[in-house]
């Protein structure tokens, strides 16, 4: 049910009902099939796109690139496990390309992020270097445009 | 009569202004209000079709264009009709890029009608055709579309309503305001009767692309009228692309021919930086299009559900983005439900009359809107409905 993942991506505030409608189950059908999904992890939750440069809160992001010495059997996948636990990695993929992991970490400032790269994730076994990046401006996310997106201007009535 | 209204021909003095025309002046006083009430995409333009515009605009692409448009466009459109629907136009001789669809519409009006002459007109339907038929000379002759034939056109009907006299017959599926359409077996029937009659087909096929659960099939596959039918399409529906005025007509050379020069004296071409972004739109978006039929079939079954689940009657719209309500029940005319709609609940709805006045029992909501302003209009509908 391809189509029930894509609903609720874009809306995740859809009840099982609406779901429903939209797709032509019955209200349970729909109610079963998101269940099964969270069940077995195809939905891991549900959360709120925030735009935080709009609060106050104080915050930076970071991209960074991490090479690896892969390790025998296991390849990235420890190593990798070892610097996602991380409470302040918000996101880390394996690359094709010429680094391995892309790591992206919160934090409250530069300098906390700073030593988050050096303290913790550079002294890693199997870390080789790593190459840190600053986001300056969150542009769009998650598919959605985070400033001045499109608004609906059309005439109220037309004809 | 000393006023210089006097200049005015008749037929355009005679011509009664827009139904909802009221509504235009009571929703400029009002904030909040949800319109379902818009006949156009809420969607903009895909982007890849804004920034082939725009590439068109940086390379200066700001003249005239060839009169009955790009070749590159026409060759494209001929593709696409090709593609999509098995009809074949020649970009040669057979194929007119208009400016929007009505343009269309117009032009194929202005070059047949003689003063008089009768043109058969489903109803309801587009508030357009019977003002294009007028300002034309000629004569609208409602054909009305009921809801027990679930808005279809009626063969036996049909047959009725052609007189001597009848110079064309419209014909409007995917249909606004009803969202009705008409398979390939029904219009085998319809066509049956056309075949016999000697008269001009307008197909208006401006909604071919937004069906649900439905294969579309379009006038223009069957050879036996193939020869005095005019295809009207375009992109504003398909390629969310109103505001660009791009569209374009479709009929035999022998015809066309005539019908050019209409549009050559009076408006040279469409515009050409539009023109641009039209080949790009029939080129490489489909999956753009299909995204948005797709999100328009989610609400058209919410919005369907929704009205049902309020106490109201209705009838399942397979095409278009509007759904058309039977609003009998509450006693009220079409436009005391939609006036009073507004004024209680901020809500705007078309009142069916503004369509012909088979339209009366009837409302238009659009389901072109976002899915929050359908939620929000169906909890404000349906609290207008216990209030009555």
């Amino acid at each position: 049910m391809r189509e029930l993942l894509d609903i609720l991506e874009q809306n995740a505030k859809l009840t099982a009902a609406e779901v429903a409608v939209m797709t032509g189950l019955t209200e349970k059908e729909a109610a079963d099939a998101i269940a099964a999904y969270e069940r077995d992890k195809v939905i891991l939750g549900y959360k709120a796109m925030v735009n935080w440069e709009k609060t106050d809160k104080d915050f930076v992001t970071a991209m960074i690139e991490v090479k690896l010495v892969p390790q025998r059997d296991k390849g990235f996948d420890s190593i990798a496990e070892r610097i996602y636990k991380y409470p302040q990695v918000k996101a880390c993929w394996l690359m094709s390309g010429s680094y391995d992991l892309s790591v992206l970490i919160e934090g409250k400032h530069l300098k906390e992020v700073a030593l988050f790269v050096s303290e913790k994730l550079a002294v890693i076994d199997g870390v080789q270097s790593t190459a840190t990046h600053f986001v300056l401006k969150k542009y769009k996310d998650g598919n959605m445009i985070f400033d001045g997106g499109e608004t609906d201007d059309r005439e109220a009535i037309v004809l | 009569m000393n006023s210089p209204e006097k200049y005015i021909k008749k037929c355009i003095r005679s011509m009664p202004p827009s139904g909802i025309r009221k509504y235009f002046d009571l929703i400029n006083e009002m904030e909040d209000v949800i319109s379902l009430g818009i006949g156009e995409p809420d969607f903009v333009t895909p982007w890849q079709i804004r920034e082939a515009g725009i590439y068109a605009l940086e390379q200066g692409h700001t003249h005239y264009s060839a009169n009955a448009g790009i070749k590159e466009l026409r060759k494209e459109i001929s593709t696409y009709l090709k593609r999509k629907y098995n009809v074949s136009y020649s970009a040669d001789d057979e194929i007119i890029v208009t400016v929007g669809a009505s343009e269309g519409i117009d032009l194929a009006l202005k070059a047949i009608l003689e003063p008089g002459d009768e043109v058969v007109l489903p109803e309801p339907s587009f508030v357009a055709y019977k003002g294009c038929i007028l300002a034309s000379g000629g004569v609208p002759v409602s054909l009305e579309l009921k809801e027990e034939n679930l808005f279809k056109i009626n063969p036996a009907d049909l047959e009725a309503a052609i007189t001597e006299n009848t110079k064309a017959v419209i014909i409007p599926f995917p249909n606004n305001p009803t969202g009705s359409v008409m398979t390939g077996n029904e219009l085998e029937e319809i066509v049956e009767v056309l075949k016999k009659k000697d008269l001009v087909i307008i197909s208006d096929e401006i909604y071919s692309e937004l069906t649900y659960g439905f294969e579309f099939r379009s006038l223009a596959t069957f050879p036996e009228i193939r020869d005095r039918l005019l295809l009207v399409n375009g992109f504003s529906k398909s390629h969310a692309m109103t505001g660009w005025r791009l569209g374009y007509l479709c009929g035999s050379s022998d015809i066309l021919k005539h019908v050019f020069k209409i549009h050559q004296y009076a408006l040279m071409c469409a515009p050409t930086p539009s023109q641009y972004a039209g080949i790009e739109a029939l080129r490489n978006c489909d999956y753009e299009v299909d995204s948005m039929v797709a999100e328009y079939d989610k609400r058209r079954k919410f919005i369907l559900k929704g009205i049902r689940d309020i106490g109201l009657k209705c009838f399942e719209p397979q095409g278009a983005f509007y759904i058309f309500p039977n609003i009998t029940s509450t006693g009220l005319t079409s436009d005391e439900f939609c006036e009073g709609l507004l004024k209680s609940e901020k809500v705007l709805m078309v009142p069916g009359t503004a369509f012909g006045e088979g339209g009366e029992g009837y409302v238009r909501a659009t389901y072109a809107s976002s899915l929050e302003n359908i939620k929000e209009a169906l909890v404000r509908t349906g609290r207008f409905l216990r209030g009555l």
